[in-house]
């Protein structure tokens, strides 16, 4: 198999990663989320009209009625439109406001779903979700770091964090909205990151000890280009049926596809450049992965 | 190398995959719209007239019916409807035609077949979001049940030293009740009487002056039992009130230490389920306080109702006992044809009952009620800008005053209420139970029926058409491996469904979406193996002997993969709520059957085509180039 020189790239990967972490943090820095309803609370009311809504009649009836600040968008269809009140509405509003929307309408309009969401829970939430977070980074590190060492438990979770951090700036700069599925999306992205990045490093450890006089950039470079074929066709599959969900699975469904698109494709990319690269920085070797010696064994190689 | 499983194996493979489409299969059939019948209480039963006089009032009404059967021992009963549309209509026609006495349920009514019944297979249960319903998330104020206790606990001491006739202060002070005496002996004395009426309390004696102190501190241990209690009594409470409500599978849950989570699948009418739920009454009942009381005993109420509007009335501060108390209640009439309502306590309630009441025959009991109510306060936020707060209050109104006839004890009757109607709502607040704290909403969601059901549609077409495309993939890509794959994927797909039917798991939006990602990341194991099979042909190993060590070698790589994947779906289960939670699920249970169906069950179908026989060439698709320099080495 002819040998891609992947490493050879490694200096330009880094740069391009640092930027990205770069422009991915100062996004969230400056601009934060665009949180969801999950996690700022307030109510948020989804209707269905019988003929296209008209969203400027509605933004009118909403401000005659005395709803300041609601948020009228269009919501898939142009029937469909979602409602967003901000939090000092109470949860007895949502109903309220579709009956009088009703009565204000010559077409039928029919509710869809109403959220309420109190401000106590969406910031238990914020809470919970970024301890999860940081709780999935820390086994993950204990068990690479046990299965395998300790260098490559800090190359997977840089990688982990690396491709977090690259979704959560994608959705910030584009300003898409990031509520508790995203969030679920955001934790499978490391799941999947972490797949591609463990079988990546299970081939390194392999040839490690099979290519033994080889130096560790070659030995990383066959390991990458024998892993790479898998990695594609993994990505591949993955990216269809992603793509499937983002186009057909509605609009409920679609912050959740749309995090896991991003983050399959960084999550390719990073157990190529990031892992390994960080690995070689770290200047691993064929005695990180020597098969520890059995007390008893045949020490003396016998058998050989 | 022969590459053939041995007779057990391939009988335990072929095993698992029969259960699995076993469990998977009730799946297939759609439930039926269905009306449940229930007693209003837990005692009645339903029998064959009383089905045959709901069975007649549909068939008058024109609305398609059958199947009609008694189910738990005649505990309930239930009618399949042949249109779903007919439901509301056909549960207002129960309604009117059974009366008040019976419940009637919306349900959805399994159509498993009686073969797959007999195995205990069951239908996956839908998620709020899929079927349409209404979730509430409810918050015990933990505030309000504490204070009542310390409330309880300063009336408590007084009684007590008045009984002892021990002369002191009481006062109660954030979360102590502290006394003062006038001499060491006297507080000694208190001392020991307040030990002997709770000694839970802690006890601490300090000298100020010319004034000898005794301050009860409520202490942390008893706080949480008090929260705790407060908590599960309200759930009892809440699931009493659902049980009104007739849904067919509610789901009343506890979650975290002061929240309850309340689901009501099938529920369109949101408002009614909110008034009853949330109806945050109570009941105390305290003595009308003598004229020439102090002050500091007493407390002046308004009187609740239109007859009365202005009206108030002083009531002792110490309260009897509270609506928790009740245990049964019904209205009816007196002699005289005045509306009464009939009240049966527990027997704490009717001890504490009877112990007030002997002493003060003659004299008036009033009936508190409360009610929670919110009043809006505006206050200016961090960024200037004025903002509305909602405040909770509690609402104490008098409802009655009646004269104590004699010495109450666990049964008695409340009269002079202004109407029938009056009576009968107040025996149904006392029948609901009251609540040990008050509730308040702090998260609902809504999802409308038709949201729902273009919910599952849209989740069926995401599955078929990734499945499609990656089986057209994979077979373009990997040949007659990538059939044997394909194969296993499918497979892998009605596992998971009947691990999911068999677990009782709900199925939910994000559970769809955890599903198709299965799809997308389960072949990722026979991509592992295929491609080791690919590599070690280009080192031209022997077909057979590839196909061995493509597998073998795999499987540590796959197992690790998979392993740390899981670990991250454990830790969302833990975490996550509700629809994440079912994600979390199918995404686990998504691993563990294609670690299953991609290893064995691949290798299984590949024995069966390529062992056991001389095989020139596998069809895997292309093999890697092999590189020159690694072919000499």
């Amino acid at each position: 198999m002819k040998v891609i020189p992947f490493m050879a790239w490694r200096r330009v990967a880094a740069g391009f990663s640092l930027l990205a972490m770069l422009v991915a943090g100062g996004a969230l820095a400056t601009r934060s989320l665009n949180w969801g309803l999950d996690f700022t609370g307030g109510t948020l009311v989804e209707v269905a009209y019988g003929d296209t809504a008209n969203l400027q009649e509605i933004r009118q009836t909403l401000e005659v009625q005395g709803y300041d600040g609601a948020i009228v968008v269009a919501f898939g269809t142009d029937r469909d439109v979602l409602i967003r009140l901000p939090l000092s509405y109470s949860d007895e509003q949502g109903v309220a406001m579709v009956n009088m929307l009703r009565e204000a309408s010559n077409v039928p309009v029919e509710l869809r779903r109403v959220e309420f969401v109190g401000p106590a829970v969406g910031e238990e939430l914020r809470e919970q979700g970024g301890l999860a977070m940081l709780l999935a980074l820390g086994l993950v590190m204990l068990y690479v770091g046990f299965r395998f060492q300790i260098k490559f438990a800090v190359g997977a979770v840089m990688a982990l964090a690396h491709d977090v951090l690259f979704v959560l700036g994608y959705f910030s700069i584009l300003g898409l909205e990031f509520d508790l599925t995203v969030l679920a999306a955001v934790l499978a992205v490391i799941g999947y990151s972490l797949n591609d990045t463990i079988v990546v490093a299970d081939r390194i450890r392999e040839n490690f000890r099979k290519l033994r006089r080889k130096p560790p950039l070659e030995v990383i470079d066959v390991s990458l280009t024998e892993t790479f074929g898998r990695t594609l066709v993994t990505s591949l599959t993955t990216l269809l049926v992603l793509l499937a969900l983002a186009l057909f699975g509605g609009e409920m469904i679609h912050g959740f596809a749309l995090a896991l698109l991003a983050g399959v494709a960084i999550g390719t990319y990073s157990s190529i450049y990031v892992s390994a690269t960080i690995l070689l920085a770290m200047g691993v070797s064929k005695e990180d992965v020597a098969i520890p010696v059995r007390e008893g064994g045949n020490e003396d190689g016998s058998q050989v | 190398m022969l590459n053939r499983y041995s007779l057990w194996k391939n009988l335990l493979i072929l095993g698992v995959v029969l259960f699995g489409f076993y469990y998977a299969a009730p799946n297939l059939y759609a439930p039926d719209p269905a009306l449940q019948i229930g007693g209003a209480s837990g005692s009645q039963t339903i029998d064959d007239a009383t089905l045959l006089r709901a069975t007649d009032a549909l068939s008058e009404a024109g609305i398609n019916h059958f199947g009609e059967e008694l189910q738990e021992s005649g505990k309930s009963a239930l009618i399949r409807l042949g249109v779903r549309d007919d439901q509301l209509r056909a549960q207002s026609v129960l309604s009117r035609a059974l009366g008040d006495s019976y419940i009637i349920a919306l349900n959805l009514a399994p159509t498993t077949p009686d073969w797959l019944v007999r195995g205990g297979a069951q239908p996956m249960k839908l998620g709020l979001d899929l079927s349409g319903g209404v979730h509430f998330k409810l918050e015990v104020d933990v505030a309000a049940a504490t204070e009542r206790r310390l409330e309880m606990y300063e009336a408590g001491i007084k009684r007590g030293l008045r009984e002892e006739r021990i002369r002191g202060l009481v006062r109660l002070q954030g979360r102590r009740v502290s006394m003062s005496f006038r001499d060491e002996e006297t507080r000694e004395t208190a001392r020991r009487a307040t030990a002997d009426l709770y000694p839970e309390l802690l006890l601490d004696r300090v000298d100020a002056g010319d004034s000898w102190d005794l301050f009860a501190e409520v202490t942390d241990a008893t706080i949480n039992e008090v929260v705790a209690y407060a908590v599960d009594q309200n759930l009892t409470t809440i699931r009493n009130r659902v049980n009104e409500l007739g849904v067919s599978e509610p789901l009343v849950q506890k979650q975290g230490s002061n929240r309850i989570v309340v689901e009501l699948p099938g529920i369109q009418d949101t408002a009614e389920a909110k008034r009853i739920l949330g109806k945050v009454a109570n009941l105390e009942f305290r003595l009308v306080a003598e004229t020439n009381a102090p002050v500091t005993d007493r407390q002046r109420f308004e009187y609740r109702g239109e007859a009365r509007a202005g009206m108030t009335e002083w009531l002792e501060r110490e309260i009897i006992i509270t609506g928790e108390r009740v245990s049964n209640a019904a209205a009816g009439f007196d002699q005289n044809g005045q509306p009464n309502v009939s009240i049966t306590l527990d027997s704490e309630g009717g001890m504490l009952m009877s112990r007030s009441t002997r002493n003060n025959i003659k004299k008036r009991m009033g009936v508190l009620f409360i009610e929670r109510k919110y009043r809006t306060r505006y206050e200016r936020d961090d960024a200037g800008e004025e903002v509305a707060i909602k405040v909770p209050y509690d609402e104490k109104k008098v409802l009655t005053a009646p004269v104590i006839q004699s010495a109450l004890g666990a049964s008695f009757q409340i009269t002079g209420l202004d109407s029938p109607g009056e009576a009968s709502e107040l025996a149904l607040m006392l029948r609901a139970g009251a609540l040990a704290a008050p509730i308040t909403f702090v998260e609902e969601r809504t999802v409308g029926p038709s949201l729902g059901a273009e919910n599952i549609a849209l989740g069926v077409k995401s599955v078929q058409i990734g499945l499609a495309l990656v089986v057209v993939f994979m077979i373009l890509y990997y040949r007659v491996f990538g059939i044997a794959a394909v194969i296993a994927l499918t497979t892998n797909l009605i596992l998971l469904l009947a691990c999911m039917s068999l677990l009782g798991a709900t199925l939910t939006l994000p559970g769809i979406a955890g599903i198709v990602l299965t799809v997308g990341m389960a072949v990722d194991a026979n991509v592992l193996i295929f491609a080791r099979i690919r590599e070690e042909l280009a080192r031209r190993m022997s077909p057979q002997m590839a196909i061995n060590a493509g597998f073998e070698r795999a499987v540590a790589t796959i197992l690790d993969a998979n392993i740390t994947t899981l670990i991250v779906a454990v830790i969302l289960y833990a975490v996550g709520t509700g629809p994440i939670k079912g994600f979390a699920v199918t995404l686990s249970l998504g691993i563990i059957t294609s670690m299953f169906t991609a290893i064995l069950g691949t290798r299984a179908l590949v024995n069966i085509i390529y062992g056991g026989r001389r095989v020139d060439r596998l069809s895997i698709g292309p093999l890697p180039r092999r590189d020159p320099e690694e072919a000499s080495a």
